[in-house]
C-alpha cells in the first residue's frame, strides 16, 4: 500500500500525456496524432529464449483531422480522461462503467459520444498498449470470474483468507491481485492445478483432491481472466510452484493453455507479467482416449471452425515443438475432440481417482 | 352488356329430364321445369350480388355511395363547363334510438350538393332509380362514370337497407323552379317509382342535391370516406369541395387550380378496339347504305379510301349493304380490319389532369420536401386511347423535419435507432380522376410500382415490395374506357400497353427524385464533414482540460484546432457551396423542392395570395376565382415565394391574381 501513490501518479502522468499530445500538436499547427501499437498476429513475435509472446514495433497513427478517425480520436481522449479521473479518485471500476461514464450527447447535436460498449472496450486496450500500463494499473477490473481452493493463506484488504477453510466453494479470485491489493502470506502446496471448467474444479474440490495431493486448485471458467492468470503467475514466481493446466481436448483448450504459458496476441505486452512459460499441459491430450480407454462415442466430431482453428495453431511459432505438432495433428487425424466431462463416462470420480493420479505418477504432460 | 339472365341452366340439358331405364319417379318433369323459367331483372340480380357494385360491407358501402354521388356531380359540372363546387355531408342517423357516436352508428344520411347544370324534371326519376340508365355508356368520351349504374345502385342499396327513398332537388337555372323528388326503384321491373314530387323553394340558383339514407359504418383510415375526399382533391384541384364529416367538422378544400380541364371530345370507336360481335351489331345498326360508308362513318381514323382498301382486302364490295354482311363475310371483314394499318385513335377525347395541376394537388394535400409530376404522351390499348400521368411527393416536409430534429435532441439510448424508417410508400391510384381505394394489389398501377427499380433512384426497396420511405406515388389513367377488373371499379386490368406506360411515367418521376436525393445527399455529406470536426473539437478540448486538471487555456486551444479544421475542409469555398443548400430544381422539370428556407420550382401560386414583385409571365392575369384560403399550412408565408419561372408549357393555364 505504501508505494501506491507514486505508482498511480506515474500512470496519471501517462494519461495526462494524451492531452499534451493534443496541446503541443495544436501549438505547432500539426494534426494531433496518437501512435498506437498494432494489436494483431502480424505484430507479435515469439521470443524463444524467454518463451514469451512479445509485441513488435509496428504502430498505427490515430489522427484527429481525418474524417474516418476523428470520432475514435475524440473517444480515446474521453476514455483517457475517465481513466485519469479514476486514478485521481483512487477507485477501480469495470469496462462497462467506463462506457457509461464516457457516454453523453455531444453539445449542439444529437450524436452520442459512444453508442455501445463495443466502441469503448478496444479503446481501453489501445490505451493500455500505447501507455504501456496494465489494465490493473489503470484501475479497470473484470468480474471476479475465478475460484481458488487449497493450502493457501491470503490477505485481501486486510482480511485473512485461508483457502483451505472455505468449503467446496473456495475463494473468488478478484480481478486485481497485485501485491498491494492481495498478499500471499502462506503457501504449503506442491503445485498449482489450473482447470478450464468449473465442473471439474467442483469435482476436484468436492473430492478434496487438493488435500490428498497437496495442491492449489484454480479455475477461470473458460479462458481464465487476468486475475486468475496473474495469481497463478505469482504462485509460480513467488512460491516456485509448478503449474499444470487441465483443459478440454480441442483447439480452444490448446489455446487457453498457450495463453497461460506464453501470453495472448491481443495484449502481448502483458506477457511479461502474466505468462508462465514453464506451465505444463496435463490434459486432455489427444492420446488420452486411447491410453485411458475412452470409447469413441463420447468424442465429438470436429467442425469446420475447429479444424480451421487447429490449423492456425499448427502455424503459430510457439506451437512448433515436435511434441505439440504431433499432439494437434493426432487430434486432426482422429477427427474428434473430447470434453473433460467425457471422463464421467467411466465413473463420476474417474478424474479424481484414476485420471489425474495416473497422469501425475507417469509425469505424462506436455511442455 | 346483354342483360337477359336465365336462372336455370338445366334447360340446356334436356337429356337430364328423361332418365334411362328404371326411373323411380321423375322428380320434376320438363314441363314443370319449363314453367319455372323466367326473366331476371337487373335490379333483382344486383340486389343479390351487391358486392359486384362495391357494397360488400357497410364501411365500403358508405364510401361507394359518397363516391358515386360525388363522381356524378363532378362529371355533370365539367360537362357543362362549370367549375365544380361540391358539398358533401355525411351524418349519422339515430333511427329512433338514442344517438350514437359516428364511429358506432350504423345508419348514415349522405347529402351531396353541386352547382352543376341541374337535371330536367322528366329525367330525374330514371337517372336515380333505374339501373343502367345514363348518358355515358354508349359514347366514347372520358368521364368518371361509365355504365350508368352507380348512383341508382347506391339508391337501391339505401332502399334495401333502410327502406328510405332517394331524395333529389334539382334546378336548371335561376328562372326555372326547383323540383323535389322522392324516388325508389321497382326492383322487379327496374323502373323508377315516384313517391313524391313537388316544386319547392331552394336557395341555390342551379344545381342538384341528392340525399340518401344508407346502412354503413364510418371509420377513418385506409379506404375511408375521408381518404376518398382527400385523394379526390389531389386529382381535381379545379374543384372546390366542402366536406361535413359525421363528427361535425367542416373540411374546406379550396380550389387551387383555377381552370376547368379541357372538355374531352366524344369519339367513334377505333376499328382495332372492337370485337367480332360488336362489329356484327354495328353492321346491323348502322344508318349507312354502303359498307364503305359504314366503315368510314362509324369508326374513327378510317378515311373513305382506307374503307375501300379494307373492303378490297376482305373481298367484299364497298357497295354491299352492311346489313347483308354476316357470317363468314363478317369474319373476313373483321380480319381484314385487324390486318390493315390504321392510324391511332384521336386523343382529344382525353382530358389528362396535367403536370401542373398534379403538382398543385400534391403540394396542397401532402407534406413533403420534393414533388414532381410527369405526363406520358397518349397511347392506345385495344383501340382505346389513354394517357398515363404519374406524380411523386417525397419527404416529411421541413416542418416535420424540424420536429423530428427536436425529438432527436433527446439523446438516444443503446440499441435505439436514429430513425425508424421502415414506412412504405403509399400508392394513390386514379382512373379518370376518380381515386381507386380497394384491391390495390390487383391493379396494374400497383404492379408497375412494384416492378420499378426504385433502388436506382436512391430509394430503398425490398424484393417484391413497395419502395420504403416517406413517399406518395400518384398514378392516373385517363381513357375513354378504363378497363376495370370488376363492375365496382377498384382496380385497372393489367394490359401490357398500360403497364408499359405506367412504368415509363414512374421511371421519369423516379429519375427526378434520384437527382434530387443525390444532390441533397452531396450537400449533406459536405456539411457533415465540416460538422464532425467542429463537434468533436469541443469534446476533445473539454477532455484535455479535465486531464490537465482544469488549468488549460481552452479558448486558445479551441481556436487553434478550429483554424486547422477550417483549412482542412476547404474553408470558405465549402461555405459557398453549402450556401446553396440543396440546389434549385434546374434540370428537374415540373418539380417543387421545399426546404426550411423556402420553396423552389413551379410552386402553384395560391389564388389570392401571391409573392409581391413577381411578374406574371403571361401578362394580364385572367379574372378568376374568388379568394380561397389554402387548407393546410397556416402562417407559413415564406413558402409562398418563388414561382417566377412559370413560362414554359401552357402559357394560358395559370390564372393568378397577383396583388393582394
Amino acid at each position: 500500500m505504501a508505494q501506491k501513490p507514486r505508482r498511480t501518479s506515474a500512470v496519471e502522468k501517462k494519461l495526462v500525456g494524451v492531452a499534451d499530445v493534443v496541446i503541443t500538436a495544436a501549438q505547432r499547427r500539426k494534426d494531433p496524432t496518437l501512435a498506437i501499437p498494432v494489436r494483431s498476429l502480424s505484430n507479435v513475435t515469439f521470443n524463444q529464449r524467454n518463451g514469451l509472446i512479445e509485441m513488435g514495433k509496428r504502430k498505427q497513427a490515430r489522427s484527429f483531422f481525418n474524417v474516418g478517425m476523428a470520432k475514435k480520436f475524440m473517444q480515446t481522449v474521453l476514455v483517457a480522461d475517465a481513466l485519469c479521473e479514476l486514478q485521481r479518485a483512487n477507485l477501480t471500476t469495470s469496462l462497462r462503467e467506463i462506457y457509461y461514464r464516457t457516454k453523453h450527447t455531444i453539445k449542439n447535436s444529437h450524436e452520442n459520444t459512444l453508442d455501445t460498449q463495443d466502441e469503448s472496450d478496444p479503446l481501453i486496450e489501445d490505451l493500455e498498449v500505447t501507455l504501456a500500463a496494465l489494465r490493473e494499473e489503470l484501475h479497470v477490473r473484470a468480474e471476479n470470474a475465478g475460484s481458488v481452493v487449497g493450502p493457501l493463506v491470503l490477505v485481501d484488504d486486510g482480511d485473512r483468507v485461508d483457502c483451505a477453510k472455505l468449503g467446496k466453494g473456495g475463494y473468488s479470485v478478484p480481478s486485481i491481485v497485485e501485491p498491494e491489493y492481495l498478499q500471499i502470506t502462506r503457501c504449503t502446496a506442491d503445485f498449482v492445478l489450473l482447470v478450464e471448467k468449473g465442473t471439474q474444479w467442483n469435482r476436484l474440490s468436492e473430492d478434496k483432491f487438493w488435500r490428498t495431493y497437496n495442491c492449489i486448485l484454480l479455475t477461470g471458467n473458460g479462458q481464465p481472466p487476468r486475475g486468475v492468470r496473474r495469481l497463478a503467475r505469482r504462485l509460480h514466481e513467488e512460491k516456485r510452484l509448478p503449474v499444470y493446466v487441465l483443459v478440454d481436448n480441442d483447439p480452444w483448450g490448446y489455446y487457453i493453455y498457450s495463453v497461460i504459458k506464453q501470453g495472448s496476441i491481443n495484449l502481448a505486452f502483458e506477457s511479461q507479467r502474466m505468462a508462465i512459460p514453464k506451465a505444463k499441459f496435463i490434459g486432455l491430450s489427444s492420446g488420452d482416449p486411447e491410453s485411458y480407454g475412452l470409447p469413441r462415442n463420447v468424442g465429438i466430431k470436429l467442425n469446420d471452425k475447429d479444424i480451421a482453428r487447429a490449423r492456425e495453431l499448427l502455424a503459430y511459432t510457439w506451437f512448433q515443438k515436435k511434441s505439440w505438432q504431433e499432439e494437434i495433428k493426432r487430434m486432426l487425424s482422429s477427427g474428434l475432440k473430447y470434453e473433460l466431462d467425457a471422463l464421467a463416462n467411466k465413473d463420476f470420480q474417474y478424474l479424481t481417482k484414476q485420471y489425474l493420479p495416473r497422469k501425475l505418477k507417469e509425469k505424462d504432460w506436455l511442455d | 352488356m346483354g342483360l337477359c339472365l336465365y336462372g336455370d341452366m338445366r334447360k340446356l340439358n334436356p337429356s337430364k329430364t328423361s332418365p334411362p331405364a328404371t326411373p323411380p319417379k321423375p322428380a320434376v318433369s320438363a314441363v314443370e321445369m319449363g314453367a319455372r323459367q323466367r326473366d331476371i331483372s337487373v335490379s333483382e340480380f344486383f340486389t343479390k350480388n351487391r358486392h359486384l357494385l362495391g357494397f360488400d360491407n357497410p364501411r365500403k358501402a358508405l364510401l361507394t355511395c359518397v363516391k358515386e354521388a360525388v363522381d356524378n356531380a363532378l362529371d355533370a359540372c365539367e360537362e357543362a363547363g362549370i367549375l365544380p363546387d361540391v358539398v358533401v355531408k355525411v351524418e349519422a342517423v339515430a333511427n329512433g334510438e338514442p344517438p350514437l357516436p359516428p364511429s358506432q352508428a350504423s345508419r348514415f344520411r349522405i347529402t351531396v350538393t353541386d352547382n352543376g347544370p341541374g337535371i330536367i324534371r322528366q329525367q330525374i326519376p330514371p337517372i336515380f332509380a333505374k339501373l343502367l340508365y345514363g348518358s355515358k355508356f354508349h359514347r366514347l368520351r372520358m368521364s368518371r362514370g361509365q355504365q350508368g349504374m352507380g348512383i341508382s345502385a347506391a339508391g337501391m342499396y339505401g332502399q334495401l337497407t333502410t327502406g328510405k327513398p332517394v331524395q333529389i332537388i334539382s334546378r336548371t337555372s335561376a328562372r326555372a323552379p326547383a323540383h323535389y323528388f322522392e324516388v325508389q326503384i321497382d326492383t322487379k321491373k327496374n323502373e323508377p317509382l315516384i313517391l313524391e314530387k313537388k316544386q319547392i323553394a331552394w336557395e341555390s340558383q342551379r344545381g342538384t342535391q341528392v340525399t340518401m339514407e344508407v346502412e354503413g359504418r364510418y371509420q377513418k383510415g385506409r379506404a375511408s370516406v375521408d381518404e376518398y375526399i382527400e385523394q379526390t382533391i389531389i386529382a381535381n384541384p379545379h374543384a372546390r369541395l366542402t366536406y361535413l364529416t359525421p363528427e361535425g367538422e367542416t373540411k374546406e378544400h379550396p380550389r387551387t387550380y383555377p381552370q376547368l380541364p379541357p372538355s374531352p371530345r366524344e369519339i367513334k370507336p377505333h376499328p382495332y378496339g372492337i370485337e367480332l360481335g360488336m362489329l356484327l351489331k354495328m353492321l346491323q345498326d348502322t344508318k349507312s347504305h354502303w359498307l364503305s360508308g359504314f366503315l368510314a362513318g362509324d369508326f374513327s381514323r378510317v378515311s373513305p379510301r382506307l374503307a375501300e382498301d379494307i373492303c378490297k382486302a376482305a373481298g367484299l364490295s364497298p357497295r354491299a349493304r352492311p346489313r347483308d354482311v354476316h357470317g363468314q363475310a363478317a369474319e373476313t371483314l373483321y380480319k381484314a380490319i385487324q390486318s390493315t394499318k390504321i392510324m391511332a385513335p384521336p386523343t382529344n377525347c382525353l382530358s389528362p389532369i396535367g403536370e401542373k395541376a398534379i403538382l398543385s394537388g400534391l403540394y396542397q394535400q401532402i407534406k413533403g420536401d420534393f414533388y414532381t409530376a410527369a405526363s406520358r404522351p397518349p397511347a392506345v390499348y385495344r383501340g382505346n386511347p389513354f394517357v398515363i400521368e404519374a406524380g411523386l411527393a417525397y419527404g416529411r416536409g421541413p416542418e416535420q423535419g424540424q420536429e423530428s430534429q427536436e425529438k432527436q435532441a433527446m439523446p438516444l439510448a443503446e440499441g435505439e435507432q436514429q430513425q425508424d424508417d421502415n414506412e412504405l410508400a403509399r400508392v394513390i391510384r386514379y382512373a379518370n380522376r376518380v381515386p381507386l381505394l380497394y384491391q390495390q394489389s390487383a391493379c396494374a398501377i400497383f404492379k408497375a410500382v412494384l416492378d420499378t427499380g426504385w433502388r436506382n433512384y436512391g430509394v430503398s426497396q425490398s424484393r417484391g415490395a413497395l419502395p420504403s420511405g416517406p413517399m406518395v406515388i400518384f398514378v392516373h389513367m385517363a381513357s375513354v374506357w378504363v378497363p376495370f377488373t370488376s363492375e365496382s371499379k377498384e382496380a385497372i386490368a393489367d394490359y401490357d400497353e398500360i403497364r408499359k406506360e405506367i412504368t415509363l411515367a414512374l421511371r421519369e418521376c423516379g429519375r427526378r427524385l434520384g437527382a434530387f436525393l443525390s444532390r441533397r445527399e452531396r450537400a449533406d455529406s459536405e456539411h457533415r464533414r465540416r460538422n464532425i470536426f467542429e463537434l468533436y473539437i469541443e469534446e476533445v478540448v473539454e477532455s484535455c482540460n479535465r486531464l490537465k486538471g482544469g488549468r488549460l487555456p481552452t479558448a486558445k486551444l479551441k481556436e487553434q484546432l478550429q483554424k486547422m479544421a477550417l483549412a482542412r475542409t476547404g474553408g470558405e469555398k465549402t461555405d459557398e457551396l453549402l450556401g446553396k443548400n440543396g440546389g434549385g430544381p434546374e434540370g428537374l422539370p415540373h418539380s417543387i423542392i421545399v426546404t426550411s428556407e423556402g420553396v423552389e420550382g413551379e410552386v402553384p401560386a395560391l389564388i389570392g395570395e401571391a409573392p409581391e414583385g413577381a411578374v406574371s409571365s403571361n401578362g394580364a392575369p385572367e379574372e378568376e376565382e374568388k379568394t380561397a384560403k389554402p387548407s393546410r399550412r397556416t402562417g407559413k408565408t415564406r413558402r409562398r415565394r418563388g414561382g417566377k419561372q412559370r413560362t414554359a408549357g401552357k402559357p394560358t393555364t395559370r390564372a393568378v391574381r397577383r396583388k393582394a
